[in-house]
C-alpha cells in the first residue's frame, strides 16, 4: 500500500474521491505552493551559494582564509561550545521536570519557557546591557571594582546567546518524552534501578533522536544569532565579531562576495539541521 | 496538592532547582530590569519617550507590516500545510523539509540574501522594478523579510492538526450530499481555525521582534522604513538608555499579551478537540 501510493502523483494516500478535491483544484494548490516556495525559500537559498561562488572558488577560499573571518569563526565556535552545553543541562532538567511530575504551576512554567522566544532579540541584548553595562548597568559598581568586563566581551555574548536559545532543546525533548509515557521509567525504578541509571539507560535512549535534533537546532541558532549578540558585543572587528556580525561588517563595506562566502557556512549548517530533522522524522515513522 | 501524593520517579527537587535557577538568572531578573528601569523614569518622561514621532512612525511600520506579512503567511501557509499533509507529489519530502529553512537560517544571512534577490539588479527585483514595485529598501522589502521569517510557524502549527482530522466526518458530510466545497467550509475549516489563529499569532509575534533580516532590506530611513527594534538599537548607540528601555518595555508588554493570546488559543483548540470526542 505504502509503496504504491508514492507513485500516484497528486493523490493523497488511503482516500477516496468523496473526501478529496477535484484534480484541477489539487493541481492549482500545489502550483501556488511551488511558486511561493520558489520565490521565498528556494531562491534565497540558491542566491547565497551563487553570490559566494560568483568570482570563482579561489575567491571563495580567500574570503574564508581572511584572518578576521577566522577570528569570527573561532569566536562563534567558542560561544556555541559554552551556550549549547548550558542549554543542554537546562533542556534535560526541564523536560524531566515537566514530563515526569505533576505540580502546581506547571502550565505557567511551560509558558515561561516560551518567553525568550517571544522577546525580540534586540530586547534580549538590551536586558543584559542594562544589567552589566560598565556605565549604565545595575552591577556597574561591582563590575568596575573587580575590573570585570561582561558586556562588549565574550561572557556577555555567551549569556545573550544562551538566553535566546534557551527553549530549543527543552521544546524538542518535552513532546518526545510525553509521547513515550512514563511506564518504562516506572518499571526500571520498580526493578531497583537508581534515578540516574533510569535516566541514562531508559529515558535518554528513547528520546535520542529528539535530543540530537534539539542540540543541532540549538547549535545552529546559537551560531547564527545576530540581534542579541550585536547589541551586547559592540562588534569589535577581530575581537567580539561573530560570523553573523562579521557578515554584516563585510556587507556594509560592499564586500558582498566575502559576506556571502561566510554566509554559505551558516547556510550549510542550517541545511544540515533540516536534514537531521528529516532523518529523525523518517526513523520515527518507520518505528510506528 | 501534589505534596500529598508520593512521587514515583526521583529527581523532582533537582530538576526543579536547575530549571528555576536558570529561569531566574537568565529570564526573570533580566526581564524585571526593564520594568524597574522604566518605572524609575517617571510617567511623563516614559510617555514622552514612547510617543516621540520617530517611535510612533516605527510602531506603524512594525505593526502594520507584521500584520500584512502574517496575513500573507496565514494564506499561503494554509495552502502549503494542506498540500503537504494531504497530497503526495514528486519532491514532497524536500518541500516539507525546506519549510523550516527560515527557522534554521541565521537572520543576517536571510537579510543579505533577500536583499540581493529583491534589489534592482537581483534575480527577482529586475522584474519588479520596471513594474514600479520597489522591492528593496522600502516597506515592500520589510514585508518580504517578515513574510520569510514567519512562514514556518503557520505551516508547522496547522500540519499536525490537518493530519489529525478525522476523515470519516468528511465522508459523512459527502455521503449526506454536501459538495466538497461545502464540506471544507462547514466541517474542515472551522476545526482548523484555532490552529490557524495560533500560527498567525506566532508569525506575528516573531515578525514584530525581527531585526536581523529586516535591517538589510529596509533601507532604514528614519520616519519611513525604520522598525521599532532598530529604533531601540539606535537609542542604545547614542547612549539614550532611558528611551531604549521605555520603548523596549512597550514591545515586551505587547509580546507578553500575544503569548497569553496564543495560550488561550491553544486552550480553545483543546476544548474543540474534547467537544468532538
Amino acid at each position: 500500500m505504502e509503496g504504491n501510493t508514492r507513485f500516484r502523483i497528486f493523490r493523497p494516500p488511503k482516500t477516496n474521491s468523496a473526501t478529496n478535491e477535484p484534480i484541477y483544484i489539487r493541481f492549482l494548490l500545489i502550483l501556488i505552493m511551488f511558486i511561493f516556495f520558489i520565490l521565498f525559500l528556494l531562491m534565497p537559498l540558491i542566491t547565497v551559494f551563487y553570490e559566494a561562488f560568483k568570482h570563482g572558488f579561489s575567491m571563495y577560499l580567500n574570503a574564508l582564509k581572511d584572518p578576521f573571518a577566522c577570528d569570527a569563526i573561532i569566536l562563534t565556535l567558542s560561544i556555541a561550545s559554552i551556550s549549547v552545553p548550558l542549554n543542554l543541562i537546562f533542556g534535560l532538567a526541564t523536560a524531566w521536570l515537566i514530563t515526569k511530575f505533576d505540580f502546581y504551576g506547571k502550565s505557567l512554567l511551560v509558558t515561561f519557557l516560551d518567553l525568550p522566544f517571544a522577546v525580540s532579540p534586540v530586547i534580549a541584548g538590551l536586558l543584559f546591557v542594562l544589567l552589566f553595562s560598565p556605565t549604565h548597568g545595575w552591577f556597574s559598581d561591582i563590575l568596575r571594582f573587580f575590573d570585570i568586563r561582561l558586556i562588549f566581551a565574550l561572557p556577555g555574548m555567551v549569556i545573550a546567546t544562551t538566553f535566546v536559545t534557551l527553549p530549543f532543546i527543552a521544546r524538542e525533548l518535552i513532546p518526545a518524552m510525553q509521547a513515550r509515557g512514563n511506564q518504562e521509567e516506572y518499571a526500571a525504578i520498580t526493578l531497583g534501578a537508581s534515578g540516574w541509571k533510569t535516566f541514562f539507560n531508559v529515558t535518554l535512549p528513547n528520546v535520542k533522536g529528539a535530543l540530537f535534533y534539539g542540540i543541532v537546532l540549538c547549535n545552529a541558532r546559537a551560531m547564527g544569532e545576530f540581534g542579541a549578540v550585536s547589541v551586547v558585543s559592540g562588534n569589535i572587528k577581530g575581537k567580539t565579531s561573530t560570523i553573523p556580525l562579521y557578515i554584516e561588517t563585510l556587507y556594509m563595506e560592499y564586500k558582498t562576495q566575502a559576506a556571502f562566502a561566510l554566509s554559505s557556512l551558516l547556510t550549510l549548517l542550517a541545511l544540515f539541521t533540516l536534514f537531521i530533522k528529516k532523518c529523525i522524522e523518517f526513523s520515527y515513522k518507520k518505528r510506528i | 496538592m501534589s505534596n500529598k501524593r508520593q512521587r514515583i520517579l526521583p529527581g523532582f527537587h533537582l530538576t526543579l532547582g536547575i530549571c528555576l535557577t536558570y529561569l531566574t538568572l537568565l529570564v526573570f531578573i533580566p526581564l524585571s530590569t526593564i520594568f524597574i528601569r522604566s518605572s524609575g523614569l517617571g510617567w511623563e518622561s516614559f510617555w514622552r519617550a514612547i510617543t516621540s514621532p520617530q517611535v510612533i512612525a516605527s510602531y506603524k511600520v512594525t505593526f502594520g507590516i507584521s500584520f500584512l506579512a502574517s496575513l500573507t503567511n496565514a494564506f499561503f501557509g494554509f495552502i502549503a500545510a494542506w498540500v503537504l499533509s494531504r497530497y503526495r507529489f514528486p519532491g514532497h519530502g524536500f518541500f516539507d523539509s525546506i519549510v523550516d529553512l527560515p527557522f534554521a537560517l541565521p537572520t543576517a544571512v536571510a537579510g543579505i540574501s533577500l536583499t540581493a534577490l529583491y534589489s534592482q539588479n537581483g534575480w527577482i527585483g529586475q522584474f519588479l522594478y520596471p513594474l514600479g514595485i520597489k522591492s528593496a529598501y522600502s516597506l515592500i522589502g520589510i514585508y518580504i523579510a517578515l513574510t520569510f521569517v514567519g512562514f514556518p510557524f503557520v505551516v508547522r502549527t496547522l500540519q499536525p492538526v490537518i493530519e489529525g482530522l478525522d476523515r470519516e466526518i468528511e465522508e459523512a458530510g459527502a455521503s449526506l450530499g454536501a459538495s466538497r466545497w461545502k464540506v471544507f467550509w462547514k466541517i474542515v475549516f472551522p476545526s482548523l481555525l484555532p490552529a490557524l489563529f495560533t500560527g498567525y499569532a506566532l508569525a506575528f509575534a516573531r515578525a514584530i521582534g525581527e531585526y536581523g533580516s529586516v535591517i538589510f532590506i529596509s533601507g532604514n530611513m528614519p520616519m519611513r522604513t525604520e522598525i521599532t527594534p532598530l529604533v531601540i538599537v539606535k537609542f542604545l548607540e547614542n547612549y539614550q538608555y532611558q528611551q531604549a528601555t521605555a520603548v523596549a518595555c512597550v514591545m515586551l508588554v505587547i509580546s507578553f499579551l500575544i503569548l497569553l493570546i496564543i495560550n488561550a488559543l491553544q486552550h480553545w483548540s483543546v476544548l474543540i478537540g474534547q467537544a468532538k470526542n
